[in-house]
């Protein structure tokens, strides 16, 4: 499989709450640093991105606040205009009359439109812009499968038309793994792993994209292996609580409490993970990013994150 | 950002026929919802429902709807319990059927719509239909009356306020000039100024073959649009009645809360009821007593030392001193996400307003014990998160 950083479009994706902005953002990051130039789209109104780099609002204009890395927010009804009057070539549509209205019953009517003008901004970018890499903080799970297949779903719907003679190039690339990659962010929980492993499948039978790799996000530290566990068990057990009063300085019962916490929650953790693993395709990258102990969600926070993946794919 | 100073959930739930949960995805919404629900049958009373979407499978098989989906079944809550629960996941592909059902105006149209190669499609992707579709299925149970109250968990939503004005936009996309305009005659099209233009750019785009298709369905749904008007504004009025309140979940990471706090105002603009909060998988509040932070942080910085005099004469004096470092150092770690935590509770909730604080629970909810243990919280009076 080609690694990971070599493709030219990765797009990430995963439950909502997994932190793929996080992921996107350190990709993107992570590229623009070894001397990639990078574009980094945010599908997603949320904005969250800004937050993660510590840049101003993002807008559809491509803005650069990092050497190497330009990022941008996708709109829907900019993305439209520049849909039609680039790839369609139909000039004028100030005539007729609020875009966004016509933009809104087109798109609801026609299935796949409103995806299609979305990657097709996307891909766009990839064909007739010189990025080394574009990095997607694509749509949680559900929503990612409509917008890669929708090429292929308008291909089969629409018979005649401008937008069906825009769908060939826009498939061929979808579908060559050495330009697209898809990511998948999971955390090692219940429902993000079980949705992960679903994705997996509709990936597959749904789309033409590859998956490149799956983020395993926010893996907790393991406090102790299991003889060591034993010695813990000793330690605070009978008299061992009060020689620890003594000697640190005060009742130990909390911080006991809260070890017995940690090593759940990574037990806990450890069940999914293993799922999550068992479950993929052994030949997908599995990259594991650690829970991050921090005070804030900045900049800082996905430069720890960064390191951690650069560590994963040894660049 | 005002949350009303609940004395609990309890309360709220004990009041209000309809409690929506609501707020970012990925947060435990949907577990929440259900603890609630249980909690409230268990403890107040009544018949309640509790309408889910989305539900990890062990939490449907807790509730004992793993196949049953659309239907409501009664949920064993065990002895004890005052009043009776009811479970029923929402299906939104077979509710879209029911409605179509409903509305049809005779078999015919109903039966060549439900065949309409464009349907299927469609009707998955109709303006914000899940979240529709969730409001429908609500206003349908509760204009039914055969519960007292219904607590509905809502779809995740790329936008969590989208699903607010779901019953206003399919209104208004179904009034629209736009529709009459797709839907209008072929010969018409072309004599008609106004709409000519967006037919002569459909057109080019989508093909005259797509658009006729397109066309056609919206000719069948046309038969059902007075009715789906009507509903849309009925269930509108509903959500902004006296006896419907919100309840917004979030947990204390950044992105989730910066989007509730964005639902929270928009709750407020659209004059919506904000019942209360419930911040959920809060570190233990213990991370941050004094004590405990010096203990650990002694341990931290020397393990060894802690060992070789707590325990003088170990067998394994090296491994017991890495033992309780590990100790330290992980109770400074989680010390500091607490920290962090217990600003942004403060920041959000102006000291004590939130209506519950929900622990992290180290293990899956699997069965109705685990249900009603994270209940128990929800009923908890305002504090502490352990």
């Amino acid at each position: 499989m080609l690694p990971l950083m070599d493709r030219r479009l990765l797009v990430v994706t995963g439950k909502g709450g997994t932190g793929k902005s996080t992921i996107a953002a350190a990709l993107a990051l992570l590229a623009a640093e070894s001397g990639k130039k990078t574009l980094l789209v945010s599908v997603d109104a949320k904005n969250d991105l800004a937050e993660f780099l510590e840049v101003g609002p993002l807008t559809p204009k491509a803005r650069t606040d990092h050497p190497g890395l330009w990022a941008l927010a996708l709109d829907p009804e900019e993305s439209l205009r520049e849909y039609i009057q680039l790839q369609l070539r139909v000039p004028l549509l100030s005539r007729i009359g609020p875009l966004s209205r016509i933009f809104e019953y087109v798109a609801t009517a026609a299935p796949g439109v409103r995806e299609v003008v979305t990657v097709g901004k996307i891909l766009f970018e990839v064909k007739e812009r010189d990025w080394d890499l574009v990095v997607v903080d694509g749509t949680a799970s559900g929503h990612v499968i409509g917008q890669l297949a929708a090429p292929q779903a308008i291909n089969e719907l629409v018979h005649v038309g401008l937008i069906r003679s825009q769908t060939a190039w826009m498939i061929e690339l979808l579908s060559n793994p050495e330009t697209t990659g898809a990511v998948i962010v999971a955390t090692p929980e219940e429902m993000p792993v079980s949705e992960t492993i679903e994705l997996t499948a509709r990936l597959r039978d749904e789309t033409p994209v590859e998956l490149a790799a799956v983020v395993a996000n926010r893996v907790l530290p393991e406090l102790f292996g299991t003889a060591e566990e034993a010695l813990f068990e000793e330690l605070v057990g009978g008299d061992g609580p009060a020689r620890l009063a003594a000697s640190a300085g005060g009742d130990p019962a909390l911080v006991v409490a809260g070890a017995r916490l940690a090593v759940d929650l990574r037990r806990n953790r450890a069940i999914h993970l293993e799922r999550l693993r068992r479950e993929l395709d052994p030949d997908v990258p599995l990259l594991y990013v650690p829970y991050l102990f921090t005070r804030t969600h900045g900049l800082r926070a996905t430069r720890q994150v960064l390191a951690a993946l650069s560590a994963e794919l040894g660049t | 950002m005002s949350v009303p100073t609940a004395r609990g959930l309890r309360d709220l739930l004990a009041a209000r026929e309809i409690v929506i949960f609501c707020g970012p995805g990925g947060v435990g919404k949907t577990t929440v919802a259900a603890a609630a629900g249980a909690q409230a049958a268990a403890v107040n009373g009544g018949r309640v429902l509790v309408l889910t979407i989305d539900p990890a499978r062990r939490l449907a098989d807790a509730l004992g709807i793993g196949l049953i989906g659309n239907e409501e079944t009664e949920v064993d809550l065990g002895p004890g319990a005052r009043g009776r629960l009811f479970a029923a996941m929402l299906d939104t592909e077979q509710s879209w059927d029911d409605l179509v059902r409903r509305h049809a105006p005779d078999a015919q149209t109903r039966d060549r719509i439900l065949a309409n190669a464009l349907y299927r499609n469609i009707a998955g992707r109709f303006v914000q239909s899940h979240d529709y579709i969730a409001m429908e299925r609500l206003y349908q149970i509760h204009s039914e009356g055969g519960y007292d109250l219904i607590v509905l968990d809502t779809p995740p939503s790329r936008n969590a306020i989208d699903f607010l004005e779901a019953p206003e936009r399919m209104a208004e996309f179904f009034s629209s000039r736009f529709l009459r305009m797709l839907t209008a005659p072929y010969r018409n099209r072309l004599t008609n100024l106004a709409s000519r233009p967006f037919h002569q750019i459909a057109d080019r785009i989508l093909g005259t073959q797509f658009l006729s298709d397109i066309a056609e369905f919206f000719l069948l749904f046309q038969s059902m649009y007075q009715g789906f008007v009507d509903r849309s504004r009925a269930v509108s009025r509903l959500l902004r009645d006296h006896r419907t309140s919100f309840v917004v979940v979030t947990t204390l990471e950044g992105p989730p809360l910066a989007e509730a706090r964005r639902f929270v105002s928009g709750l407020a603009e659209r004059e919506f009821h904000l019942g209360g909060m419930v911040l959920n998988r809060a570190l233990p509040t213990y991370f941050l007593d004094p004590t405990a932070e010096r203990v650990a942080a002694r341990l931290a910085g020397g393990g060894r030392a802690v060992a070789g005099e707590a325990f003088p004469g170990h067998a394994e004096p090296d491994a017991a001193g890495r033992v309780l470092q590990e100790v330290g150092e992980s109770f400074c770690r989680f010390s500091v996400v607490a920290q962090r935590e217990a600003d942004l509770r403060r920041e959000l909730t102006g000291a004590s307003e939130a209506a519950a604080v929900i622990p992290y629970m180290p293990v899956d909810i699997a069965d109705m014990n685990g249900l009603m243990e994270l209940g128990e919280h929800l009923f908890d009076a305002p504090g502490g998160a352990d």
